[in-house]
């Protein structure tokens, strides 16, 4: 999903950055209060950066369009602390790649902020939140909300060169398909396998530490139950 | 298991549509989307030029970008790993 340094022209990448550093410093303000707060909660917040570190290291080949791309990771750290924690995870990742791997860069980083570690994430959530309250099947949430936060993540990546970029004719819209069937459909593969793995690790969370979700609100007592007597 | 056995069948079709993907055109690459977007802006606006050259360290060849990007993934692999190991070796304790 990077956007290449120096492939955004003023103004989109101050607009981006614009967008980004309040999240990300509020995420940052969160961070602190959540590590501070509640010690236990720390080596799961651990694993869900290192699972963006891990998924976003994985370039997949897709078929549909014969190019390949990865997956975010987001949206498992999005479902557990919420997308401002997680755009703080997503953003360590982004300077990772684009200072030692030369893939984004940091006039774009706040757009690829933008679309990985906040827009990505804030579907995740909202997604998993509703389809809960809901009462939508625990795995089958999980996995639609992350490969939809993944699908998400490409589609802003489409809207962010469209705008930067529009077409002579047809304007944004016709630059928006364009990028978009390079980036939202070579996801479509990608973000099943997210889904998947993402509702296989989560499974393993409620196993092993489902006291944390309750704590962390993700999940109620009873579901807790429910889902640990299904797995017996 | 349940859950095992789907995970197992989704990764069963991605690796599936690769393979159908590479014999229906074998002469692909596979070369990253990030590059066909490039192309689709040299497309819209040939004269378009990035402004901004990258600072930071640029791997020198394809070998060295696979070692960082595997890197990266052990890094990753070994948090997760560890901490889910301690998770249910505590479990088992208590």
């Amino acid at each position: 999903m990077h956007i290449f340094e120096g492939f955004l022209p003023s103004p989109w990448w101050q607009i981006w950055f614009a967008v980004s550093i309040p999240v990300i410093i509020y995420g940052m303000y969160q961070m602190n209060k959540l590590v501070s707060e509640r010690r236990e909660v720390v080596p799961l917040l651990a694993v869900a950066g290192a699972f963006i570190f891990v998924l976003s290291s994985l370039k997949l080949p897709s078929a549909v369009t014969m190019s390949s791309s990865h997956p975010t990771g987001t949206g498992m750290a999005a479902i557990l602390f919420g997308p401002a924690i997680t755009s703080v995870l997503g953003v360590i990742v982004l300077l990772y790649q684009s200072l030692f791997l030369a893939h984004g860069g940091l006039t774009t980083l706040g757009a690829n902020t933008a679309s990985m570690a906040i827009i990505g994430p804030v579907v995740a959530y909202v997604f998993y939140r509703s389809a809960s309250k809901a009462g939508m099947n625990f795995y089958l949430n999980i996995f639609l909300a992350t490969a939809l936060a993944d699908l998400a993540t490409y589609v802003i990546t489409s809207v962010q060169l469209a705008l930067a970029f529009p077409s002579e004719v047809g304007g944004v819209y016709a630059s928006f398909t364009k990028f978009a069937l390079i980036f939202a459909v070579t996801q479509i593969p990608l973000a099943a396998v997210e889904g998947a793995l993402t509702a296989l690790i989560m499974k393993y969370v409620v196993q092993i530490k489902s006291e944390v979700l309750v704590d962390l609100n993700v999940l109620s007592s009873a579901a807790v139950t429910k889902i640990k007597e299904a797995m017996e | 298991m349940k859950l095992e056995y789907i995970v197992g069948i989704v990764l069963v079709l991605f690796v599936a549509q690769f393979l159908y993907g590479l014999v229906m055109n074998p002469d692909s690459e596979f070369s990253g989307a990030d590059s066909a977007a490039e192309d689709v802006i040299a497309e819209i606006n040939p004269d378009y030029e990035p402004w901004f050259g990258g600072i930071g360290f640029e791997p020198p060849g394809g070998e060295t970008e696979s070692l960082l990007f595997a890197l990266q993934a052990a890094i990753g692999s070994l948090i997760i790993g560890y901490t889910l190991g301690y998770y249910r070796g505590k479990n088992k304790v208590n």
